[in-house]
C-alpha cells in the first residue's frame, strides 16, 4: 500500500470539466485552492492473508478556498491527523485525488513530492514545538533549513535576511535567533515552528494542534499571531484541533470527522448554534461551559465501532447514536447539502 | 478540627476557612510551604498555601504549568518527592494531622479515606493485571471483605462507574480498554472503599471532549450522591467553572484567589485571575477579546518578590513589596491575596 493506486507518471494539470462535484465551495465562481475527492487511506492490519484493512480516511471530500481557514475536528482516532498528513503529502493515499491549485498532487508519490516545487506551497506546523524542532539546530538553522532544501538558497546574506524577516513576522526577538530550542520558552518555540513553516511563503498552512502543548496565557498569544498572519499573508489554513473553542476563534468553516468519514461541514457560526449531526451535537454539548452549569446536556456513551473493515452499508455512528433506526444499518448516509454551505451525513438531520 | 486562629498566618487561614463555613471542612491545608532542593539552589514550589474543602464539595485548583497545583495535591496524599522539604504548614484531613502521621498511618488513610486519580489512566494502571483484580487488590488491602465476595464487590465498583457489561470487563487488561474506560476503572478503584475525599489530578487531560464530559459528570454525580469531597486539579478554567463549587487559583506557588465559582468567574479580584479568564477561549470569545498575560512565571529559585505576580502586574504598587502578603476578604465567600485587588 505504498503507492497510490491511480498514480500518474508526473504532476499534470487537471481539466476543469473532469472535476467531480465537490462539497461546500465558499465561492462557487472561484476554484478552490485545495480540492479533495474520494480520498481513501487504508492500512493493512493483522495477518496478511486475511487482508483486513483499517479505514483511517474513508471517502473524504473537502475543499479549501484561497485565504480560507478551515477547522478539522473529531475525537482521537477519527482520522483527522491522517487526513492532515495526506493533504501535506507526507504520506500517500490509497486512492483518490488531491488537487492543489490546479495540480493533481496524488500523481506524485510523497517521496517525490519532497523535492517538488509544490512542497514549499504546503507547509505544516506540528503539535509539540519541543518535539518537532531539532535540538541540535539553532533557531537560525531551523528556519533556514527549508530555504536551503526547497529553494537551494546558499547565499549567506539572503538567508540571513529571510530568516530575520520570518522571525520578525512571528514576533521572535532577533537576539534569540542564535539560541538552541532548549534555551527558549514554550511560546518562543511555537513561534520558531511557525516561522519555519511560513519562511517559504506557503499558500496552505496545515496546523496540527498547534497550541495543545501550551499554557492558556501562551496559547492566547499564538492564536492572535495566527489570526494576524492569516490576514497579512493571505494564507489558507487547515486547523486541526480537538478544542472546539480554539477552532471557532480562527476558522470560518469547520469539518467534523467521525471514524474516517466527514460527517458534517458548516460555517463555524452555524455549527455551534445549529449542529445537525447527532455526533456534532454531542461534541458541542461536551464543551465545558460555566454558563451552562448544571444543565442536563446530551452525553455520548460508549466508544466508536472498529475502523477495521467497517460495514459499507451501515452508518459509522450507529450504536452510539441516540437516534439510530433500521435505515441506519441498511444504508450508510452520504454527505448531503442541508443549507447554504452546510453538509451533513445523517438520514435524520 | 481547625486550630484557633492566632497570629498572622492563622488569621489568614481563618479568612479562607470562614469563606465557606457552614460545616466542618473535610480538608484544611494551612499555610503550607514546600521547597525542592535542586542542583542550582532551592525551588520554592509552595509558599503559604491555604485552602479548605467542605464535605461533599468540589473544589477546583486551577493554574498554569509550574504553579504548584500538582505538588500541593501530592503533598496532601503524602506522596512527596525525596527532594522536597515541607518548611511549614499543616494539612488536616477529617481531624487527622496528615503531616504528623507516620508512613504506616498514611498507608491506611490512602486508598481507604483519601483516594486519587491521575492524568494518564493507562499508565497509572498495572498493564499486566486484569482490571478487576486490581480493584480486588484495593478491597483486599482496605476493606473487610471475605475473599469469596471480592469479585462481586469489584464488579459492583465497575457498575457504579457505569462501565457497560462489568462482568466481562472484570477480565480485561488495560490495553484492551479505551482511555475513557481506563479512567473509569481508575475511578472505580479510587471509590471502591467509599473514600471521604477524592483528589483528581487532571483526570480528563488527554481524553476526548465527549469522554471528558461523561467522566466529569460521573465524578460530579458520585461526589454528590456519596457526599464525597473532591479536589479537582486542572489547567482548564472552563472545566473547573462548570463542575466546581469553589475555585482556588494558583500562580507560582501561591494561592492567589479563592472564591465561589460564580463569583470568581464574574468578579475576579486578583489581576492574574482576571487575565487568566481573558486568555481562556470560551464559546463566546473572539480573537480580538482574547488577551495574553504579559511576562512569564518568575524563577522559583532564589529571591522571590513578596507578591510573585508583581512583575507581570499592571496594578502593582510600592506597597506590594512590603511583607507579608495578606489575604483580603472581598465578600463572605471570596478571598484574594492582593494589595490592590480589582
Amino acid at each position: 500500500m505504498k503507492k497510490p493506486i491511480e498514480a500518474a507518471p508526473s504532476a499534470q494539470r487537471v481539466n476543469e470539466s473532469d472535476k467531480l462535484p465537490v462539497a461546500a465551495v465558499v465561492d462557487p465562481k472561484k476554484p478552490p485552492l485545495l480540492s479533495v475527492n474520494k480520498l481513501f487511506k487504508l492500512y493493512p492490519v493483522g495477518p496478511r492473508r486475511k487482508g483486513a484493512m483499517l479505514h483511517a480516511v474513508d471517502d473524504v471530500q473537502l475543499d479549501i478556498a484561497s485565504g480560507e481557514c478551515v477547522g478539522l475536528v473529531g475525537e482521537s482516532g477519527c482520522g483527522k491527523s491522517t487526513l492532515a498528513r495526506l493533504l501535506a503529502r507526507l504520506i500517500d493515499p490509497s486512492s483518490g485525488q488531491i488537487v492543489f491549485d490546479g495540480h493533481d498532487l496524488t500523481a506524485m508519490t510523497a517521496e517525490r513530492f519532497v523535492r517538488s516545487p509544490e512542497r514549499a506551497r504546503i507547509q505544516v506546523v506540528f503539535q509539540d514545538p519541543t518535539e518537532s524542532l531539532n535540538p541540535a539546530f539553532r533557531v537560525f538553522d531551523a528556519i533556514a533549513d527549508p530555504l536551503r532544501r526547497l529553494f537551494g538558497i546558499k547565499d549567506a546574506p539572503e538567508l540571513d535576511r529571510r530568516v530575520h524577516e520570518a522571525a520578525d513576522v512571528v514576533g521572535l526577538p532577533a537576539e534569540l535567533v542564535v539560541r538552541y530550542p532548549h534555551q527558549l520558552s514554550g511560546g518562543q518555540r511555537a513561534r520558531v515552528g511557525i516561522a519555519r513553516a511560513i519562511v517559504v511563503e506557503p499558500s496552505l498552512l496545515i496546523l496540527d494542534e498547534p497550541t495543545s502543548a501550551l499554557d492558556v496565557s501562551v496559547q492566547a498569544v499564538i492564536l492572535r499571531l495566527l489570526a494576524d498572519l492569516r490576514d497579512r499573508l493571505s494564507m489558507s489554513y487547515l486547523f486541526v484541533s480537538h478544542d472546539l473553542n480554539v477552532v471557532r476563534l480562527l476558522c470560518e468553516r469547520i469539518v467534523v470527522m467521525y471514524l474516517g468519514r466527514v460527517i458534517e461541514v458548516a460555517t463555524a457560526e452555524e455549527l455551534f448554534t445549529a449542529p445537525r449531526h447527532p455526533y456534532t451535537q454531542a461534541l458541542i454539548a461536551a464543551i465545558p461551559d460555566p454558563a451552562r452549569r448544571g444543565e442536563q446536556r446530551l452525553r455520548l456513551e460508549g466508544s466508536p465501532t472498529s475502523p477495521i473493515d467497517p460495514d459499507p452499508d451501515r452508518c459509522r455512528f450507529y450504536g452510539r447514536c441516540p437516534q439510530g433506526s433500521d435505515r441506519c444499518v441498511s444504508a450508510s448516509p452520504a454527505l448531503r447539502t442541508v443549507g447554504r454551505g452546510h453538509l451533513v451525513a445523517c438520514h435524520f438531520a | 478540627m481547625i486550630a484557633v486562629p492566632s497570629g498572622r498566618v492563622d488569621t489568614a487561614l481563618a479568612d479562607v476557612v470562614t469563606a465557606h463555613s457552614d460545616s466542618r471542612p473535610q480538608l484544611v491545608v494551612e499555610s503550607l510551604s514546600l521547597d525542592f532542593k535542586a542542583r542550582h539552589g532551592t525551588v520554592s514550589a509552595l509558599e503559604d498555601v491555604s485552602l479548605t474543602v467542605q464535605r461533599g464539595e468540589i473544589v477546583g485548583v486551577v493554574g498554569e504549568s509550574g504553579s504548584g497545583k500538582s505538588v500541593m495535591a501530592y503533598t496532601v496524599m503524602g506522596l512527596v518527592d525525596p527532594a522536597a522539604r515541607i518548611r511549614a504548614g499543616r494539612i488536616t484531613f477529617g481531624g487527622t494531622d496528615l503531616l504528623k502521621s507516620s508512613e504506616a498511618e498514611m498507608a491506611e488513610i490512602r486508598g481507604r479515606e483519601l483516594a486519587m486519580i491521575f492524568q494518564s489512566p493507562r499508565t497509572a494502571l498495572n498493564p499486566i493485571r486484569k482490571v478487576g483484580l486490581q480493584i480486588e487488590d484495593v478491597l483486599r488491602r482496605h476493606a473487610a471483605i471475605r475473599s469469596q465476595d471480592l469479585r462481586r464487590h469489584a464488579i459492583q465498583a465497575l457498575e457504579r462507574v457505569r462501565i457497560p457489561d462489568p462482568e466481562r470487563r472484570f477480565d480485561a487488561y488495560p490495553f484492551e480498554l479505551s482511555g475513557g474506560m481506563c479512567q473509569r476503572v481508575m475511578i472505580a478503584m479510587a471509590l471502591a472503599c467509599s473514600p471521604a475525599m477524592l483528589i483528581a489530578d487532571e483526570p480528563t487531560t488527554g481524553l476526548d471532549v465527549t469522554t471528558q464530559a461523561v467522566i466529569m459528570d460521573l465524578i460530579r454525580d458520585l461526589s454528590r450522591s456519596a457526599r464525597m469531597s473532591t479536589l479537582l486539579i486542572t489547567h482548564d478554567l472552563g472545566l473547573a467553572g462548570e463542575y466546581c463549587d469553589r475555585i482556588a487559583v494558583m500562580h507560582a506557588g501561591h494561592v492567589v484567589e479563592f472564591a465561589a465559582t460564580e463569583t470568581l468567574l464574574r468578579e475576579p479580584a486578583h489581576p492574574y485571575t482576571q487575565q487568566l479568564l481573558a486568555a481562556t477561549p470560551t464559546p463566546r470569545s473572539s480573537v480580538s477579546t482574547l488577551t495574553s498575560i504579559p511576562g512569564q512565571l518568575p524563577d522559583l529559585r532564589g529571591n522571590l518578590p513578596v507578591c510573585r505576580f508583581r512583575h507581570r502586574c499592571e496594578r502593582a504598587l510600592p506597597l506590594c513589596d512590603e511583607p507579608p502578603l495578606p489575604w483580603t476578604r472581598i465578600s463572605a465567600d471570596h478571598v484574594v491575596r492582593c494589595r490592590n485587588p480589582l
